[in-house]
């Protein structure tokens, strides 16, 4: 069942028959008994790596497997920022080649994922601060990443109505990054499923993976699921926030702890926000959907946590930090809250990897951030899968960092999960 | 959520601070292997857990809190050592 082509004629198409003709965009699959890979998670990440390994290395007969169903993790509830704005080596090419894909993908997909380079802002409020985001966007440069350094008149130009004279935090200027912006995440879960089910890939749903089998030699070869058992000749974790659960099963202890992460949404107000704001004197976040509901966030909850839920203070903290530049939202009703479970790794960057166990592949790690990594995360982890050697791009994500000294702290927090 | 301090009862979770898993031990050699099990590889599991937290708006003690990470139920809280 090849997916319909999406294209101006067939929208009109679908539009003058009422769009009672749509059908479904994927197959919804049931195990086969053994595949070339399976991949555990469905979300960005796994969809986007099952994606890849059938389009770029050929590798067809792949599994996707999701507890619950596609697209209820975390790719569906963040706050969908892209960029690729950071410090340090190990980060900058991969988070560039994620943006550079970003910039293509709807095209390869075939599907509007919104891909909107609205531009991502982060406030500096003191000296110190300037200087730092200095320093950070002659790194981007440097990278060949695109950055401009706003002093406050720059800033003003774009959004006139941020609180400049605050007594505690005066907005200085801020690092703008044009080229980051918003990607509308449920779409990017359909469209990697849409266009992976396309080239063959069963993508199983309802099917909790609850065992790694070994061969006598150690190596994996099957997993335990809720539907039976399902051999493999390779196996790849993709489950955000469930990393240490999952591969647990396969004897390992991995350099991560869960934690919450809490995100919000007001009511639907006219255009108000552009583009992506950061504070940069507290945490806090905020960019305006298409529906006119601001979305916004700050801070991890801060302790270990599966609950995909929150606490008060945190909802406190935010909407102080969003009352120190925006005084005008303290007036907006909240429509909605929700929380998601991340990975915070002990140096804060994610891991691409193979494990000590044979035949068992590991993409995890990815704290508050992975959003904006999904097709360049989906692509190294299938190239690693598919020829053994990690991508150029994603090298320095390696599971042994950790022991050896190499890791990757863009904060400076040290091995400190809630910390990063 | 609320911890019982053994100190002073019942409080508030934003008087205190969050270190992490309690039940990890500082290795007693200087071993390089142990000092990364020590520092990076936890358990993190979904479910009862043993970790520090600090009392830094009350009694500014330590303490052992079993918490669930599933519901954040608090099942108690000792002082640490
Ligand atoms: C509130 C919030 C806001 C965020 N905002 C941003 C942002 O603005 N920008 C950004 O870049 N990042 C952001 N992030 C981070 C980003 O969402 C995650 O890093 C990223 O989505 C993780 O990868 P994923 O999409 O593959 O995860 P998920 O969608 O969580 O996929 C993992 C899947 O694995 C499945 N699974 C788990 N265990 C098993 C099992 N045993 N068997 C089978 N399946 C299993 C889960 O059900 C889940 O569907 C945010 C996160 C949260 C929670
Ligand atoms: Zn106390």
């Amino acid at each position: 069942m090849a997916a319909m082509k999406f294209s101006a004629l067939s929208l009109l198409r679908h539009a003058l028959t009422g769009n009672r003709e749509w059908t479904p965009h994927w197959r919804d699959a049931s195990p086969k008994p053994t595949y070339d890979v399976v991949i555990v998670g469905g979300g960005g990440h796994g969809l986007a790596t099952a994606y890849y390994l059938a389009r770029e290395f050929g590798i067809r007969n792949v599994a996707l497997l999701e507890k619950g169903w596609i697209g209820g993790g975390n790719v569906g509830r963040n706050t969908t920022i892209v960029r690729s704005n950071y410090l340090l080596p190990g980060n900058i090419p991969f988070y560039e080649t994620s943006l550079k894909l970003w910039e293509g993908l709807e095209q390869a997909l075939n599907f509007n994922a919104m891909v909107s380079q609205r531009g991502v802002l982060n406030l500096y409020h003191s000296d110190a601060q300037r200087d730092a985001y200095a320093r950070r966007g002659n790194a981007m440069r440097l990278e060949g990443v695109d950055a401009d350094l706003l002093d406050a008149d720059g800033v003003a130009k774009l959004v006139p109505q941020l609180d400049f004279d605050n007594a505690r935090f005066p907005i200085k200027g801020g690092l703008l990054q044009r080229r980051g912006g918003t990607v509308r995440h449920d779409a990017v879960a359909w469209g990697f499923a849409r266009a992976a089910s396309d080239l063959g890939v069963d993508i199983i749903q309802n099917c909790e993976v609850t065992g790694i089998e070994r061969d006598p030699a150690g190596r994996a070869v099957a997993v335990e699921t809720s539907r039976g058992r399902i051999g493999a000749a390779k196996i790849g974790l993709a489950v955000a926030g469930n990393s240490s659960r999952v591969a647990a099963l396969a004897g390992l202890r991995l350099p991560i702890e869960s934690h919450v992460l809490q995100a919000f949404v007001s009511e639907g107000v006219k255009p108000l926000i552009d583009g992506v704001i950061t504070f940069g004197a507290g945490h806090f976040y905020v960019s305006q959907s298409d529906k006119g509901g601001l979305v916004f966030g700050g801070d991890i909850d801060g302790y270990n946590s599966y609950a995909q839920r929150g606490n008060l203070p945190v909802v406190e903290d935010v909407c102080e930090g969003g009352m120190a530049i925006l005084p005008m939202i303290g007036r907006l009703r909240l429509l909605r809250s929700w929380g998601g479970i991340m990975d915070m790794s002990m140096d804060g960057s994610p891991i691409i990897d193979r494990t000590p166990v044979d035949g068992l592949y590991l993409n995890a790690g990815w704290c508050y951030g992975g959003f904006k990594a999904t097709p360049a995360s989906g692509l190294c982890f299938a190239h690693l899968i598919a020829r053994g050697v990690p991508h150029p791009a994603a090298s320095a994500y390696c599971l042994d960092r950790f022991a050896t000294g190499a890791i990757i702290d863009e904060k400076g927090q040290g091995a400190q999960p809630n910390l990063h | 959520m609320r911890i019982p301090c053994p100190y002073c009862g019942e409080r508030d979770a934003r008087e205190f601070s969050y270190l992490g898993d309690a039940s990890v031990a500082r290795p007693a050699t200087d071993d390089a292997a142990a000092y990364h099990e020590y520092v990076n590889l936890r358990a993190n599991p979904a479910g009862p857990h043993r970790e520090f937290w600090y009392h830094a708006s009350g009694c500014r003690s330590w303490l052992v809190v079993t918490r669930d990470t599933r519901t954040h139920r608090i099942d108690s809280a000792e002082l640490a050592r």
